[in-house]
């Protein structure tokens, strides 16, 4: 079986070129960095508005403070970093300082997820989903593929309030098609009757190879494209449960609160929950491996999720 | 986890014995060529996993093979040993010249270079205690290793031990506010069994240093948080080597070592490209005859 040839993309790009498109439309717009102006592919952005980005150096905890510093006096900070480092290193200052003091700034983590392959779990971001959806007033959004980072950006830039926006490195296919990115509300890119496959990020051009594979095993399989992972679409999922007999999840991140977990939440508050299967990483540091041996080692193949889906639709329950 | 590899580690322990009773002309060009080994086995890593940090690597293998080959009281065979001298690479990016260092040590088999990246090798592209023996801390975002390194100082006092605590730390790794809370504690505790190392090249990932975020004067902000400086020719093996072991005062030490990030390999010297920059195999070769002069 050999997947047709894909022009493959990295969202960082879509990211800039929006990103500089609307700071030509709007003053307001700044972009704020930790050394990381190439990382964040903010070149560009600089070269056009040198006074707009603001480098403060190694320092992701002062960066996000300056961030929420600038949002408070009416700019719109895109605060850019390597995804591990600004969620990790200043979680406090995102809980406090953007979240709880309702302060507009849009964070962009950067190369998510397992991105950074070979570097290892100190460059992952995997844990990033559970950190941040446990925080209140905190939009998580993650975009599918270009077409849909950019126009999460767009969004984001106008949304007026703390977001979250995970913005991929790892290349993937384009998969939205003319969809807008719509905050809070799942994209079905696939219909199916017998299972649904939630996935997110670069799960999603996988869930849908997945999908095409179980139907020709004869398992139809609905694909959701779970962009918004908070607040998270809830009808969607209750629609997935009463017109299909099972759900799985999909992500680059672990389980234990991202959207796995955020699915799971409304499955078994319903009268009647349905089997599920949560795919990425159960509490574990990855070994040395690039991203793609990562996303196999971890499960999270096309393949994986085809199994898992074919899995649910022919157990008897 | 890796073992120790014997017969490295008694080439290690001549290799002391011979510096110890050697003059200063001899110790310097045993350093040299010893640390230009390790560049050129840091090449070869990085050439062959396609990843690295290459320009901060060749900046701070001096520091490294001053440390390793004249400093430090270790034994590879012995990595747990409760009263070694304790080492931490804060700026856990340069992996590969630690790891080449390592080697050279006697930690582990020189073969195991060449998995370095590669799938399910112990050597991670940012180091890991748990899989590498020598390493005694996990490390890759920075800003970890001086406050990491202020407790290992505070438990050797604790434990009235003698080891000394030495930490190398990126210039740009500097901007991070939480080594100002461990140089404050240091300070205040009057930690003189610690030492700090700054790989002091003025550049970071994508600028200078002193364009990105002022760290100058430096020497005047240590000395402002309670700490001995030093400043050296971080190049200078027997500068090195002194600052490490000169008595200490009452005080921890800070030593800036003035380096040049891409060292030795003159295409990459001070450029701000080669930070993590892949060389192709025609560069190597190039770099490798530099290196061997
Ligand atoms: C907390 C954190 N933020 C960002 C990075 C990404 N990063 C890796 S190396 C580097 C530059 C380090 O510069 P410096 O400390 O001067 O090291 P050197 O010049 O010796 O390579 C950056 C920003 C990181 N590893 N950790
Ligand atoms: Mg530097």
């Amino acid at each position: 079986m050999s997947a047709p040839v894909q022009e493959l993309f990295d969202c960082r790009v879509a990211f800039a070129d929006e990103l500089s498109a609307l700071a030509r439309e709007d003053e307001r717009i700044v972009a704020v960095c930790n050394d990381s102006v190439g990382s964040s592919n903010l070149v560009k952005f600089q070269q056009e508005f040198p006074d707009r980005l603001i480098n403060v150096g190694i320092a992701e905890q002062d960066m996000v403070g300056v961030g929420a510093g600038l949002a408070l006096s009416g700019y719109v900070p895109f605060v850019c970093g390597a995804s591990p480092f600004l969620t990790g290193r200043a979680l406090e200052q995102i809980k406090a300082d953007v979240a709880y003091s309702r302060s507009p700034v849009v964070l962009c983590g950067m190369s998510p997820g397992m991105a950074y392959g070979e570097l290892g779990p100190t460059h992952h971001s995997i844990e990033d989903l559970s950190w941040l959806r446990a925080i209140a007033g905190l939009d998580v959004v993650v975009p599918a593929d270009p077409a849909e980072t950019r126009s999460a950006v767009r969004w984001a830039a106008n949304a007026a309030r703390p977001v979250f926006l995970r913005v991929g490195r790892f290349k993937v296919p384009a998969v939205t098609g003319d969809r807008d990115f719509t905050f809070g509300a799942a994209s079905r890119l696939r219909d199916g009757s017998d299972v649904t496959v939630v996935a997110t990020g670069t799960m999603v051009s996988r869930a849908l190879e997945a999908a095409e594979e179980a139907a020709a095993e004869g398992v139809s399989v609905r694909v959701l494209n779970m962009s918004t992972i908070a607040p998270l679409d809830e009808d969607a999922i209750r629609e997935a449960m009463r017109d299909t007999r099972a759900i799985v999840t999909a992500e680059e991140a672990t389980t234990t609160g991202g959207l796995g977990a955020a699915v799971a939440a409304v499955v078994v508050t319903e009268r009647t929950p349905v089997p599920m299967r949560m795919l990425g990483v159960h509490r574990e540091f990855a070994p040395t491996g690039n991203t793609a041996f990562l996303l196999e080692h971890f499960g999270l193949t096309a393949g994986d999720i085809r199994q898992a889906a074919i899995g649910l639709a022919r157990a008897d329950v | 986890m890796l073992v120790a590899d014997p017969r490295t580690a008694a080439a290690w322990r001549s290799f002391r014995q011979e510096f110890a009773d050697a003059g200063p002309e001899r110790r310097r060009e045993m350093l040299r060529e010893r640390a230009n080994q390790s560049r050129t086995a840091d090449l070869h890593m990085i050439g062959r996993a396609g990843l690295g940090h290459v320009g901060g690597d060749m900046s701070v293998l001096d520091i490294l093979t001053t440390l390793f080959f004249s400093v430090l009281r270790i034994d590879p065979e012995k990595p747990d040993w409760a009263d070694r001298d304790r080492f931490v690479l804060s700026k856990g990016h340069t992996a590969g010249a630690l790891y080449a260092t390592l080697a050279a040590t006697g930690f582990f088999a020189t073969a195991e270079l060449d998995t370095f990246a590669g799938p399910l090798s112990p050597l991670n592209g940012h180091p890991n205690r748990v899989k590498v023996p020598g390493v005694e801390t996990n490390t890759g975002p920075l800003g970890h290793g001086l406050p990491i390194s202020v407790g290992m100082a505070v438990a050797g006092r604790l434990s009235a031990s003698s080891r000394h605590v030495y930490v190398v730390l990126g210039d740009g790794e500097l901007q991070e506010g939480s080594n100002w809370e461990a140089a404050m504690t240091a300070g205040h505790r009057r930690l003189s069994n610690l030492t700090a190392v700054v790989d002091r090249n003025r550049l970071q990932q994508g600028a200078r240093t002193e364009e990105t975020n002022t760290l100058d004067p430096l020497d005047d902000k240590f000395r402002a948080f309670g700490w001995d400086v030093l400043e050296v020719d971080g190049h200078d093996h027997l500068a090195l080597h002194e600052a490490f072991t000169a008595p200490r005062g009452e005080r921890p030490t800070c030593v800036i070592a003035n380096t040049t990030k891409g060292r030795g390999v003159s295409f990459m010297e001070d450029r701000v490209e080669w930070h993590h920059k892949v060389p192709s195999a025609e560069q190597i070769v190039a770099a490798e005859a530099e290196l061997a002069r």
